[in-house]
């Protein structure tokens, strides 16, 4: 039997969670399992994936080019490393879903983006139409090219483990692309993947200033601010506090939506929510139908008494 | 500078979907069908690219069943200058349509391809890569700001914490995210005049390409329901709630 590979998203020094979410997927199909990470400097993201319970192998491909994970540059990388495996995962992130295609088409095979189940070996679960669809697909490529919805799978261990490292040599660059720069959202709050509590607004919000509210709370919380794609649309939030269909997917344990309709765009990215929590003026909005509390009202007003309340609450 | 920009038909963005009766797959008979959201802002950012003097011609192409003819028509209201229908049954798979592209790129000779991130009905976000893979070009996926030089292209990219900013050699293959442009509302003499533009149909035969799948759809279910809950009266009680009956503050 062929081994999987994981393809590690990390920053050189560290791993990101969604990478161990992807190894969960990985120890439900069969075979063992390999983690490459390819960076620069990446020897800490390498020992990392080394401590992960039940990798046989991690590679590692350390070159300047892989700097800035560059697609043009690793998919040629992992497209050679890939005839030996049977199947390639990577976190369906905005690294993975830039990143698998472009491996998937070097390798001449299809690509299965944002898997939600594993079936057997070739048949896999994932959702269609912003979510509001499930298909069940089989794939007959030799080599199974997939993305991993980090949700939907819970996180592997990340130590116990003692994997040994073998480096593996870097791919010529392409040189078609290069990094220019990068503006990354400064934020002390947790992110919004990761974050056991989400607070988000909408439309409903009314303004950029509106959501000082929710930062607040979020404050209080501890939790991340997230936002529907109306709020990102009419300018009351940046684009990396989108939340759905076009956004991030997320499922925390409580989540608390205020001004927000409801709308299937914005379920597909956060319906699998453990707690939500739907704050509208609109008794109708759709939101309240998949809520487990909601409450009907003006959320300027709303919002406040929460902070107050919230304020009041010995530690847990 | 040619530019070539793509466009899917899917089920309108306002539609919801149901599987067939069989589950054997999506029911899209008599379901309204439209410009796919992401192509829309493609084929603008294409428009405003020659409007800005930046491009000379603009060339939208859609692959898929003749109906597509109706989106093409509409990139054409938008200002495409004319369009091809590479003409094939169902949908192809993401892997497939890259490759008409490609054919398609070498008889046209672009020194940009737009497409829109992803499709509203499959959720793929893969093609735009693909075709950059085959055709060994630089890819700017999930794109909200261009800015076109010369020989290369600065593409400004949404990634999960912020944006990227990457500097591609032309010819390059770039994907639109939502925040690019917000497309223009297309007036009726626009439309007329999109009647007149030249709408030409190939066939995957035309292009020397076959088309293989590789994917069976084996079943398409609607999730598990989520149930309504239930209304508090105001924050004190959802306090007492979130604390007292599920623990999660």
């Amino acid at each position: 039997m062929k081994n999987i590979l994981v393809i590690a998203e990390h920053d050189h020094a560290t791993l990101k969670t969604a990478t161990l979410n992807t190894v969960s997927a990985a120890q439900s199909i069969s075979g063992e399992i390999h983690i490459l990470v390819a960076g620069n400097n990446c020897a800490g993201a390498a020992a990392a994936s080394t401590r992960i319970p039940g990798i046989a192998k991690v590679l590692q491909a350390d070159a300047g080019h892989y700097a800035h994970h560059l697609a043009e540059d690793l998919a040629v990388l992992i497209a050679g490393l890939a005839k030996d495996y049977s199947h390639v995962l990577a976190p369906a992130t905005t690294f993975g879903k830039n990143l698998m295609p472009r491996v998937a088409a070097l390798l001449d095979v299809t690509q299965l983006s944002d898997i939600v189940g594993v079936e057997s070996t070739d048949t896999f679960v994932r959702p269609i139409y912003a979510g509001s669809l499930l298909a069940t697909v089989q794939c007959s490529a030799p080599i199974k090219v997939i993305t991993v919805r980090s949700t939907a799978f819970a996180a592997a261990a990340s130590e116990g483990g003692t994997a040994p490292v073998e480096t593996v040599p870097a791919a010529a660059p392409l040189g078609v692309a290069r990094f220019a720069r990068q503006e990354l959202t400064q934020s002390e709050r947790p992110e919004l993947t990761a974050a056991r509590i989400v607070v988000s607004g909408g439309r409903g919000m009314g303004s950029g200033e509106g959501f000082k509210l929710l930062e607040d709370i979020a404050d209080q919380l501890g939790a991340a601010v997230g936002a529907s794609r109306a709020a990102v649309d009419a300018g009351f939030a940046p684009n990396d506090y989108q939340i759905g269909q076009t956004g991030k997917i997320i499922a925390p344990e409580l989540y608390i939506a205020a001004g927000i309709s409801g709308a299937i765009q914005h379920l597909a990215g956060m319906k699998d929510s453990k707690i939500i929590v739907a704050i509208n003026k609109d008794e109708e909005a759709p939101i309240f139908q998949i809520a487990d509390y909601g409450i009907v009202g003006d959320l300027f007003k709303v919002l406040p008494e929460l902070f107050a309340e919230l304020d009041k609450l010995p530690p847990a | 500078m040619k530019i070539l920009v793509t466009v899917k038909r899917v089920a309108d963005y306002n539609v919801k979907v149901y599987p067939k009766a069989d589950g054997s797959d999506v029911e899209i008979a008599n379901v309204k069908m439209s410009m796919n959201p992401f192509d829309e802002i493609a084929v603008e950012e294409a428009v405003r690219l020659k409007e800005s003097g930046n491009a000379t011609e603009i060339i939208a192409a859609s692959i898929g069943v003749s109906q597509c003819q109706e989106v093409l028509r509409t990139a054409l209201a938008m200002g495409a200058d004319r369009a091809i229908l590479v003409e094939t049954g169902a949908a192809p798979e993401p892997l497939a349509v890259a490759k008409l592209l490609k054919a398609l790129v070498e008889r046209e000779q672009p020194d940009l391809v737009i497409l829109g991130k992803q499709a509203i009905d499959g959720d793929c976000n893969q093609t735009g890569q693909m075709l950059a893979a085959l055709l060994g070009w630089g890819q700017g996926a999930f794109a909200s700001k261009l800015t076109l030089g010369e020989q290369e292209i600065e593409v400004t990219r949404e990634i999960d914490g912020g944006l990227e900013t990457l500097i591609l050699k032309l010819p390059a293959v770039v994907t639109a995210d939502l925040r690019l442009n917000e497309p223009r509302y297309v007036k009726l003499p626009n439309i007329i005049k999109a009647k007149k533009k030249l709408l030409t149909t190939l066939s995957p035969g035309d292009l020397d390409t076959v088309l293989a799948a590789q994917l069976t759809t084996l079943k398409v279910a609607e999730p598990p329901k989520r149930e309504a809950g239930i209304k508090v009266a105001d924050a004190a009680e959802l306090v007492a709630k979130l604390r007292n009956n599920v623990k999660v503050i």
